[in-house]
């Protein structure tokens, strides 16, 4: 596999991309925080955080669809709020019977599933776009200057180094067994669920074992390069006065955004 | 060939595991709760592991993280188009322990949000709280219970803790999204136990699987590291959060009414969702939770946690004697 498949960084020199890390994750949690504070139904406020969306797209050289195209991973757990539509008292706007159950939908359940599908899409892009304009070692030491633990982030450096190569190896067990597996042209295989289940595990545990031993070659690799526990970096990520003006500048937006959305809905 | 099993491939890492929550979904009261939890747990973690682990833990678990983010890729068909895989936080806290366990599923949850928006970041405490933390409770303490026992008795017990991790992780779930006023109580929590409980059929037969796969080649992994495999609480940990499971998941089933009072009385549906959210009203859904469906999986469960239960206390039993004989020898 090519070692930047599954890495969502997009190769960039705009104002975003500069941006200091620690600034870009802040202001994205932010934003999500501020999706989720927004009451239901303020719409405007949710139209004005989308444009916030579009431009930062905009303002990244990613094009305006960018994450737009990407964001619909999240949407099928959208599924699990449906029932709120029915479940909220309100004007009733209509009933419908599915065998023993008699279902009233009512204005304000669905004004509160589509304030939570729109609350989800909208924080869904902001995280695809802190993605694909910040490198993974680097958001890493966003996060360590953010005071989360050194052990922990050390842990989620080393896995994204190893994510390509470990799935590698699960890729080429899944296609060894394809190679050995024959299935009908309806797509099913023979077999039962626990036979397949057992086959699934011995590889599994295949690759645990691959993985382990992989990790003692790793570390000692890195004892003969001098590794003593510390992760050393060559950019020492200090945060400019464009840093800190973009920073305020878009918490100011974000205030300004809950009094829009308030203000609607009263 | 490559790029045709690399497509394959990516496809995989599309098909969303129905636990991770996306933003949006918890109120905020209920996300801030979830990470308060789990900030506490992870920091014992991590007090714990830096005085047990040495450094050279940190490229053991980063490559096992990256193992259980692979793994949870290898998949088999179940009927009707569906694939079982694997959640895996049962598997790592039999095979790392449980500290190390913790690490590696919190880590694997926060890649999985941070790399590829697969769980939110708001609500990454809940994720890491729900498929991190409770399953490795629920799975390392019924599995240390049994450490001392026959392979047999040792893979059945890994098996049901597996299953019940899964089932653990999803009655969190659909409970953090009740109180969030997401979810109908009496149609998240008979829904999401009921696909859960097939999904931990497969979790349960893979971990079995992989530890049997273990067993036979490297069995030194799983039994020579005394220091980090933690004492005996946690198998009263695991079994506090086990019984918590099999009680609430059938009482939230069949008897929803009961446990909406028991949250409103406690104040924790106005705190959790704010002032304009009301009682359900009678007339909407009526009795979802009494269908058959549920009534039988509470029977399967309790079945399952009875006999689970019976294995551990005749192992609490005769631990001296094996204590004993394992020094005499």
């Amino acid at each position: 596999m090519q070692a930047n498949a599954l890495d969502r960084y997009q190769t960039g020199e705009s104002l975003i991309h500069h941006l200091d890390p620690r600034v870009k994750v802040v202001v994205t949690v932010l934003f999500i925080l501020s999706n989720v504070l927004l009451p239901d139904g303020a719409w405007l406020a949710f139209a004005l955080a989308w444009g916030l969306i579009l431009l930062t797209s905009g303002l990244a050289d990613l094009g305006l669809a960018y994450a737009l195209k990407r964001s619909f991973v999240a949407l099928p757990f959208a599924l699990a709020a449906v029932t709120v539509v029915f479940n909220l008292p309100g004007e009733p706007l209509f009933a419908w019977k599915l065998g023993p159950w008699h279902l009233v939908a009512t204005d304000t359940g669905v004004i509160r599933f589509a304030s939570i599908v729109i609350r989800t899409w909208l924080s869904v892009q902001m995280a695809i776009l802190l993605t694909a304009t910040t490198r993974f070692p680097d958001l890493m030491h966003a996060l360590q200057h953010l005071r989360v633990p050194q052990l922990l982030v050390a842990i989620i450096s080393f896995m994204y180094r190893y994510l390509f190569v470990i799935t590698d190896e699960a890729m080429r067990l899944m296609r060894a067994r394809e190679a050995r597996s024959a299935r009908s042209a309806s797509g099913a295989g023979g077999g039962s669920v626990a036979w397949g289940a057992r086959v699934t595990g011995n590889m599994v545990g295949q690759l645990f074992l691959r993985s382990y031993e992989r990790s003692d070659r790793v570390y000692n690799a890195m004892l003969a390069r001098g590794y003593n526990g510390q992760f050393l970096t060559i950019n020492p990520h200090v945060m400019s006065a464009s840093d800190w003006t973009i920073g305020a500048g878009a918490v100011a937006i974000l205030v300004l955004l809950q009094a829009v959305g308030r203000m609607a809905v009263l | 060939m490559h790029y045709v099993s690399h497509t394959y491939y990516l496809s995989e890492i599309a098909e969303n595991p129905a636990l991770h929550i996306p933003d949006g979904f918890l109120s905020l009261p209920i996300a801030l709760l979830c990470w308060v939890l789990a900030i506490i747990l992870l920091t014992i973690t991590v007090r714990r592991t830096q005085n047990t682990l040495g450094e050279r833990q940190i490229p053991l678990m980063g490559v096992l993280a990256a193992f259980i983010f692979a793994a949870q890729m290898i998949n088999f068909p179940v009927a009707g188009g569906t694939s079982g895989h694997l959640l895996g936080g049962a598997l790592a806290a039999i095979v790392l322990g449980p500290w190390a366990g913790m690490l590696v599923m919190a880590s694997v949850i926060a890649v999985q949000a941070l790399l590829f928006q697969d769980g939110g970041l708001l609500v990454m405490g809940a994720n890491i709280l729900n498929m991190g933390l409770l399953t490795v409770l629920v799975g390392y303490g019924l599995y240390r219970g049994v450490a001392g026992q026959s392979r047999s008795v040792r893979l059945v017990v890994a098996g049901v803790a597996a299953w019940l991790s899964v089932m653990a992780g999803a009655l969190a779930t659909s409970l953090q999204l009740w109180l969030s006023g997401t979810s109908a109580l009496r149609i998240v929590v008979p829904t999401m136990l009921g696909v859960h409980a097939a999904i931990g059929i497969g979790e349960a037969l893979i971990t079995v699987a992989a530890l049997a796969f273990i067993l036979r080649t490297r069995p030194d992994l799983l039994e020579a590291k005394g220091e980090t495999r933690g004492g005996f609480g946690w198998v009263i940990v695991g079994l506090i959060v086990a019984l918590a499971v099999v009680t609430l998941a059938p009482l939230a089933s069949v008897n929803p009414d009961g446990l909406e009072r028991v949250a409103i009385d406690a104040g924790f549906i106005e705190r959790g969702t704010g002032a304009t959210y009301e009682v359900f009203p009678d007339y909407t859904i009526p009795l979802l939770g009494e269908t058959a469906l549920s009534t039988i999986l509470a029977g399967v469960v309790g079945a399952l946690v009875v006999g689970v239960l019976i294995v551990i206390v005749v192992n609490l039993l005769r631990r001296p004697v094996t204590a004993t004989s394992e020094t005499g020898s």
